[in-house]
């Protein structure tokens, strides 16, 4: 992305006057709600960002190499929370908790490497490792740990389910498709381990769950991830 | 929705397709100012009828996909409302029962949701009833409305499956993104409910450690090609499963980091053609 272009997105930045009133906090428990996200198409940047970046941040790229990066991104903060939670387990983590969280970290480092190593054989730049915040979670702190981890599952699942239309390659939309359903089933039994029987609380009247655009699903993932990412570049429809 | 790429897209396919629609341009008219007032949910079949406007029809494969979806939704939707309706089947004052009807319910929805959406594209929506059913399989599931187990276990059957059968269709709807979207946004919600069976499985299991219904260590993902289920009748839902190769890349090793088979399989569910999912639930077709 060019300087001009960079230049050109300057609603992103009232946007980003707006966002920073939301405290990290407030915005989490806003996430929280789901369906009631709404967040302007542009709302990508935000305050807190890595100052020896450049301007524009990290570019996601165009087609579907943009789409792979930014799946990228989002199993790269994914991973580097399980990898987290299993570091230093909560006290309370009970034998089956610990082998679910287990299994879910595992998949996540599935997805994140897989993505990777897809970017690199379509013969493009896989997306550089982002510096991650977890400095809002209490690891040691049960309902700490399931709260994000339902809202990076909800997030997930929301963020694959709107991008599949913006996928060319058919591949790569049933690799997609592969993938949000093991992220569902985390969501679901996340879910269920912080009130059981909450598992498709997610649903719309029509018994579907949501899809969400890149721009805000990055929007939501933004307080977690301190490298600036700049989506400007991906596929709208 | 960018109608306008969607348009150009078309285009390409139909180059006379400005002509059609701008033959039809009280159609378009009509879609615009009805688009503005409608919610995002509905925006499927506000785009089924311009469709269908500017040509006549929605393209016959994708209300073939559609009729496909709708009849798994019917074969789960009357299980469960038979199941949920069945004195003596899920266990009074147990958190079962409000976890089967919301399923119960979700099912009934994507019923609803895709006979409007194939109506409103200008297609023919399948209608079945309980009588189109056999929910035992011809024998092989007699007792799956007086043993609970066992409906728990063609519960699980019939969700997977589902999951998968959509995954394989996705590819069939690429030229309607507001389809594919909402058929997206059905089939994570089918894997959000094969999770929670497969956690209620778990628990039951736990409780009835002797039942041959429940086999190995039941996770809300599906592990290699286990069905967890001790009957072989299923066991066609789950094969591929253990795929751990997905698009050249070898999930076990990628990134220089060692990961079980039965992770690598996890982290990846699988497509089941729409033959492979008619084979598989042909026996609980009248």
């Amino acid at each position: 992305m060019s300087i001009k272009q960079l230049s050109e997105s300057g609603n992103e930045a009232m946007t980003e006057r707006a966002l920073s009133a939301l405290s990290r906090r407030k915005f989490l428990s806003y996430v929280g709600m789901g369906s009631a996200l709404v967040v302007g198409a542009s709302a990508l940047a935000s305050c807190d960002k890595d100052d020896d970046a450049p301007s524009g941040g990290v570019n996601l790229g165009s087609g579907d190499v943009g789409i792979l990066n930014y799946a990228y991104a989002l199993e790269q903060l994914e991973a580097a929370f399980y990898t987290r939670v299993m570091m230093s387990p909560f006290s309370t983590m009970t034998p089956t908790e610990t082998a679910f969280l287990t299994d879910i970290r595992d998949h996540e480092i599935a997805h994140r490497n897989f993505f990777k190593a897809a970017i690199s054989a379509a013969g493009a730049t896989p997306l550089q490792d982002l510096e991650v915040d977890f400095s809002t979670i209490n690891f040691a702190d049960r309902t700490s740990v399931l709260g994000t981890a339902k809202v990076f599952e909800d997030l997930g699942v929301m963020a694959y389910n709107g991008a599949g239309k913006l996928i060319t390659n058919p591949v790569y939309l049933v690799i997609a498709g592969q993938i949000v359903s093991v992220e569902a089933r985390h969501a679901a039994l996340i879910a269920d381990l912080i009130s059981n029987g909450t598992f498709s609380n997610t649903t719309d009247v029509n018994g579907l769950d949501t899809a969400m655009t890149p721009a805000q699903v990055l929007a939501a993932a933004d307080p977690f991830i301190v490298t600036k990412i700049n989506a400007s570049n991906l596929p709208t429809s | 929705m960018n109608l306008q790429n969607i348009i150009s897209d078309i285009e390409q396919q139909d180059p006379e397709v400005f002509e059609k629609l701008n033959g039809r341009r009280k159609a378009m008219k009509d879609f615009s100012s009805f688009a503005g007032k409608i919610a995002l949910a509905s925006l499927p079949f506000a785009f089924g009828s311009m469709f269908k406007k500017a040509y006549g029809q929605t393209p016959t494969d994708i209300i073939g996909v559609l009729n496909f979806a709708l009849t798994l939704e019917y074969l789960e939707s009357e299980f469960y409302k038979k199941g949920v309706g069945t004195t003596n089947l899920i266990p009074a004052g147990t958190p079962a029962v409000a976890a089967l009807t919301k399923i119960r319910d979700d099912e009934n929805a994507h019923v609803a949701f895709l006979r409007t959406a194939i109506t409103a594209s200008g297609g023919t929506p399948v209608t079945l009833t309980e009588a189109s059913f056999d929910f035992t399989a011809g024998g092989a599931f007699g007792t799956v409305f007086s043993d609970y187990d066992l409906f728990l276990a063609v519960a699980q059957t019939f969700e997977d499956t589902g999951v998968r059968a959509y995954k394989g269709q996705a590819g069939n709807l690429m030229s309607n993104n507001d389809v594919l979207t909402a058929a997206l946004n059905i089939h994570s919600v089918e894997a959000r409910h094969a999770s929670h069976v497969r956690y209620m499985r778990r628990a039951r299991q736990a409780a009835n450690p002797g039942n041959g219904l429940y086999v190995g260590d039941i996770r809300p993902w599906i592990t290699l090609n286990s069905s967890n289920i001790g009957s072989p009748a299923v066991q066609a839902s789950y094969n591929g499963e253990e795929a751990t190769t997905q698009a050249g890349v070898n999930i076990r090793t990628v990134g220089g980091i060692n990961i079980s088979a039965e992770a690598a399989s996890g982290a990846f569910d699988e497509i089941l053609t729409k033959d492979q999912v008619l084979a598989i639930v042909d026996p609980f077709i009248v």
